[in-house]
């Protein structure tokens, strides 16, 4: 694999290299409890289950036909930090087993700041991961409170510093803004501090009220919502605050030191395949992208009978894939070839409108969403556009 | 065939909601036309706008066998004709088949501005009128000082006048005599060459277009060859029929009956309502009388939402047309929304119910833009017009007179309201004319006053003042010249034209401004700042802006939500599709509605 140690995840040759990564996705679902905003397939305690369930990953992932050697591995969750270290590393070696990785393969772990011992850490150090990205939120205590988080900003903080003293090559922190009680300051404080402690990588989420989410339903009958407007502020307070501080933002909600943009992540955005395995988890390959079921015992169940855990298939190819391409490649910094689809939107009222009113623009052969807040705009005209004699 | 002495025909008529349609439910029982099972109130409001709105849109005709007590059998034709004054071209299409007209009212309301509005018809037209007050059983019901209201009008004897309820159905067979009695017999020509008056149609989708018929002199026979006069077209007749109210197929219709005649025809425009209809073979040679064209009161364009609808819409038009006579329309462009029509319509509600008979009768989805009234033009040059529309009004400097319409309204009301009627009438533009008590406590009141002021929300502002108590009629009476200027509302800097509007100069602030104030509200934000404006001329007279949207982008996009997160924006892009481009800003169908809702 290339070595990208000296290239930005904002730059075009960067992203379009991505493309052609290989990489796989292992889904952990278990959760100490379900976070209110939370709608990712996860299980709240169930630690007994955690054995039972990675023999179901490992005996999945024997199942996938073989494929390429895998550039990056993402263990995401749920919460992958909380299942111990040697059933995490059956996981790591039935992908080596079955397809291979890559020397330099990027091999990350989602993680929760009150799981990070140094112990564990060493010890997940030693499986194989050589990035961990931690559910940070926020370092203030209130936001975190009221985001029905379990750790403090002391601990989230620590937590990187642990993971940088294991030899983590690539540390990142997810946080979470527009909480209608996190104040101006508080934001400008949790950016500060996640200056401060280092990390190589930062995802800046704005707070999504998800339907049939604990906060959706507090929000139907009644609570404050995020105000979006001042979420448009709070990202412009990113985008520059870690911007000073070294950080490229290469994606919407994603700011990286050079060389530390997230591999797996530009490969889904660069339209790149990948396999998947766990619960809920989407793979898609051979331009067949799969979704496998949400519950654990039907997960379980499935994958022990040999029916396999999938539940839906699409085929996405043609004018369909052409359409996605730039659905995923507009939020990236370095935008996307315009190709086909591109030319075609440039070429209607929407396509002009769009770029009268300064929210696209075209570099070199590019699309680029020059206010990247409003991509939503480009993505709905792409996905109005007609394709061609269809 | 029945023998004509033993037919009589006869429309019941009234104010709004005197129970018209509730007295027709009990003569369909009495007379065993429809079971006790099949009953339903007000039966004869039988389209779900009627049902919903509890009125009466359509007249509805229905044959009844009457078993009467000099121990003969009748057939009675009754025609239930709705009350509300945007439809009163029902009524007056109703009576030309009739020789009676049964005239109701309710005893606790006494007379009412329709009451006397449709007496009138009825004496004009050459009917008997039998009278009968209505809902006696109310205990608020003054059967003594309505009978007194009406004898002022009609003359006669106060103890001659019915006494009803038509819910208890108490004096309804002593009615049924008294129809019989007074109402004449129809007294057509059997062997004259047939004539019969088309007096109502529809379109059916299997049988093509059904008309309603009352046969003057001749036979109408199954299979003969017939000729409409006005349009000359001959056809055979298909099928003739009776209305019990189920249709029933009989070989023939003799003189004075009443009933349908259905020919075949999809060609829409070779029928006429109004037109007479005779055989080929034996031609009459002179028409009947036929109808007035109805005047227009307001104008709006109808436009499709989705513009490939336009033809449907024509088509859509063609057929309603046939089953509402008083509809007027052509095509008309807007820059805004297209090709679509401008209608003309007897009222708003009649516009509102235009609208909504397309929409669910022919699947549309329709934008309508500000009603307006009919404005007389003299330009500099001298040259004369007629304006429908805001949108062909010329530049000010090019203009030098513009008349508006004004009406004779006619106002019934308790005295102790007629201080607050003043007041709202002056506010109005309006001026006094006559006072005519009808009691002691109850006066007839007429105004002039500008057809514009009087359509929109008079009648609303009238009932809140007067507790519900006032009744209203008019009738146009002329143009006058007026200081009106066209209210222009821009998005973005651009015009749009469906909000134009035609207004007196002291209302064209308060115009602008309303407008201005709902578009804020109803349009989304866009990609950039949008000025909403309103402008006399050059001159802006209100302003708002809808700011920028600042965020519309989804926190995130992984692997595991692509699917989902597509289609999430799929499903907005639909939301999209139903916007209106208006230069490069998008309005959603409904502020185009909502901003043009008259009653706010
Ligand atoms: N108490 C009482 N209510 C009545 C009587 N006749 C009618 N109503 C009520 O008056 C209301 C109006 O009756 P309709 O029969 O719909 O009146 P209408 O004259 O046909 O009304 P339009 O067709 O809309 O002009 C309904 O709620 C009836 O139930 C009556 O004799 N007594
Ligand atoms: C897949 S979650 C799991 C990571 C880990 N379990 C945790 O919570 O720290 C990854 C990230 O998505 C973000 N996230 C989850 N739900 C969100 C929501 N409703 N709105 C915004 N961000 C959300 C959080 O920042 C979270 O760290
Ligand atoms: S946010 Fe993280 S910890 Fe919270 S429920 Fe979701 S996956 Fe679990
Ligand atoms: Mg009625």
């Amino acid at each position: 694999m290339t070595d990208l140690s000296m290239l930005s995840a904002d730059r075009p040759d960067t992203v379009e290299l991505a493309a052609g990564w290989r990489s796989a996705y292992v889904h952990i679902p278990f959760c100490a409890r379900v976070c209110p905003y939370c709608d990712f397939a996860v299980v709240g305690g169930a630690e007994d289950r955690m054995t039972e369930y990675v023999d179901a990953v490992v005996a999945e992932i024997s199942m996938e036909p073989e494929w390429h050697r895998l550039d990056a591995v993402f263990i995401g969750g749920g919460t992958p930090s909380r299942v111990p270290s040697d059933q995490m590393r059956r996981v790591l070696d039935a992908l080596a087993a079955r397809f291979g990785l890559a020397d330099d393969a990027e091999i990350t772990l989602e993680a929760n700041p009150e799981d990070w011992t140094s112990t564990h850490s060493d010890a997940l150090a030693g499986v194989g991961f050589n990035r961990v990205s931690f559910g940070v939120q926020s370092f203030d205590p209130v936001v975190l409170v009221s985001l029905g988080r379990l750790h403090s900003p002391v601990q989230a903080a620590e937590s990187v510093a642990i993971a940088r003293a294991s030899g983590f090559a690539s540390v990142s922190v997810d946080l979470i803004y527009g909480h209608p009680v996190e104040t101006e300051l508080s934001w400008l404080h949790t950016l500060d501090t996640a200056v401060e402690v280092e990390p190589d990588h930062v995802s800046t989420y704005s707070l999504t009220v998800e339907p049939g989410t604990e906060l959706w339903k507090q929000v139907r009958s009644g609570a404050p919502a995020p105000d979006s407007d001042i979420q448009a502020d709070r990202w412009e307070q990113a985008a520059s605050t870690l911007g000073v501080a070294g950080y490229t933002r290469y994606e919407v909600s994603n700011h990286a030191r050079p060389g530390h943009g997230c591999r797996y992540n530009l490969s889904v955005w660069g339209q790149g395949e990948y396999l998947a395995f766990g619960l809920g988890a989407h793979s898609f390959r051979d331009g067949v992208r799969s979704r496998r079921v949400r519950r654990l015992d039907s997960y379980i169940e499935r994958v022990r009978s040999g029916i396999g855990p999938i539940q839906a298939s699409d085929v996405i190819e043609g004018w369909d894939a052409e359409l996605e391409r730039l659905m995923l490649g507009l939020r990236r910094a370095a935008g996307v070839n315009a190709g086909e689809a591109g030319q075609a939107l440039l070429a209607t009222a929407d396509g002009a409108r769009l770029i009268e009113a300064g929210v696209l623009a075209v570099v070199d052969d590019r699309l680029v969403a020059a206010n990247p807040l409003l991509t939503d705009e480009i993505i709905r005209a792409v996905l109005a556009l007609d394709g061609p004699q269809r | 065939m029945t023998d004509q002495s033993r037919i009589r025909n006869f429309s019941i008529i009234a104010h709004i909601d005197h129970g018209k349609s509730t007295l027709a439910d009990r003569l369909l029982e009495r007379t065993g036309a429809i079971t006790e099972r099949e009953m339903r109130e007000q039966m004869l409001d039988t389209m779900d706008l009627e049902r919903e709105r509890g009125i009466t849109i359509k007249a509805q005709t229905v044959r009844l066998k009457y078993q009467a007590n000099d121990g003969h059998e009748y057939i009675l034709n009754l025609i239930d004709t709705p009350g509300h004054v945007d439809f009163s071209y029902e009524v007056s299409r109703s009576l030309a088949a009739c020789e009676g007209a049964l005239l109701l009212v309710d005893a606790a309301q006494g007379v009412q501005a329709q009451t006397l509005a449709n007496s009138y018809l009825a004496i004009e037209a050459g009917l008997e009128i039998v009278p009968a007050l209505n809902k006696i059983d109310l205990p608020a019901a003054d059967p003594d000082g309505a009978a007194a209201e009406i004898v002022g009008i009609l003359g006669g004897d106060p103890d001659d006048v019915a006494r009803i309820s038509a819910k208890t159905g108490v004096g309804v067979d002593e009615l049924f005599e008294q129809i019989v009695a007074t109402v004449p017999a129809p007294s057509g020509d059997p062997d004259a060459p047939l004539r019969a008056l088309v007096f109502d149609s529809y379109y059916d989708a299997y049988r093509g277009v059904v008309c309603y018929v009352r046969v003057v002199d001749g036979e109408l026979r199954d299979g003969d060859m017939i000729r409409f006069m006005a349009t000359r077209e001959e056809h055979p007749v298909n099928e003739v029929g009776v209305l019990t109210p189920r249709s029933v197929e009989v070989a023939k219709l003799g003189p004075g009956e009443v009933g349908y005649l259905i020919t075949g025809v999809k060609e829409i425009d070779q029928i006429k309502v109004g037109d007479t209809v005779t055989t080929s073979a034996n031609r009459a040679t002179e028409a009947l009388m036929g109808y007035e064209e109805p005047k227009p009161m307001v104008f709006s364009g109808l436009f499709p939402t989705d513009g490939d609808d336009f033809e449907r819409l024509r088509e859509a038009l063609e057929k309603l047309r046939l089953n509402d006579a008083s509809l007027v329309y052509e095509p008309e462009t807007s820059k805004a929304l297209g090709f679509g029509f401008r209608a003309g319509f007897l009222g708003l509600l009649h516009m509102e119910i235009v609208r909504e008979r397309l929409e669910r009768e022919y699947d549309l989805d329709l934008v309508a833009t500000a009603p307006s009234v009919a404005y007389e033009l003299v330009r500099t040059d001298g040259h004369q017009s007629t304006i429908r529309s805001p949108q062909d009004l010329p530049d000010p400097s090019e203009i030098q007179s513009i008349s508006e319409p004004y009406v004779r309204a006619m106002i019934i009301t308790p005295t102790e309201y007629i201080g607050t009627i003043m007041e709202l009438v002056t506010n109005r533009r309006g001026s006094v004319g006559n006072m005519h008590y009808l009691s002691t406590d109850r006066v007839e009141l007429t105004y002039h006053l500008p057809l514009a002021e009087v359509v929109f929300d008079f009648f609303d502002n009238l009932k809140s003042r007067t507790r519900g108590y006032a009744s209203l009629d008019y009738e146009t009476e002329g143009y006058r010249e007026s200081d009106l200027v066209k209210v222009d509302i821009l998005l973005n800097g651009m015009s749009v034209d469906a909000f134009s509007a035609i207004v007196h100069r002291s209302a064209a602030q308060d115009y602008g401004r309303t407008m201005v104030d709902r578009l804020r509200k109803l349009i989304p934000r866009q990609m950039f700042d949008v000025p909403i404006q309103a402008a006399v001329g050059s001159r802006i007279i209100s302003r708002e802006t809808v700011k920028a949207k600042r965020k519309d982008v989804l926190a995130k996009c992984y692997g595991g939500d692509v699917s989902r997160k597509r289609k999430l924006l799929e499903k907005q892009k639909e939301g999209k599709r139903r916007m209106k481009m208006v230069g490069s800003v998008e309005v959603p169908q409904e502020a185009f509605v909502a901003a043009l809702q008259v009653d706010d």
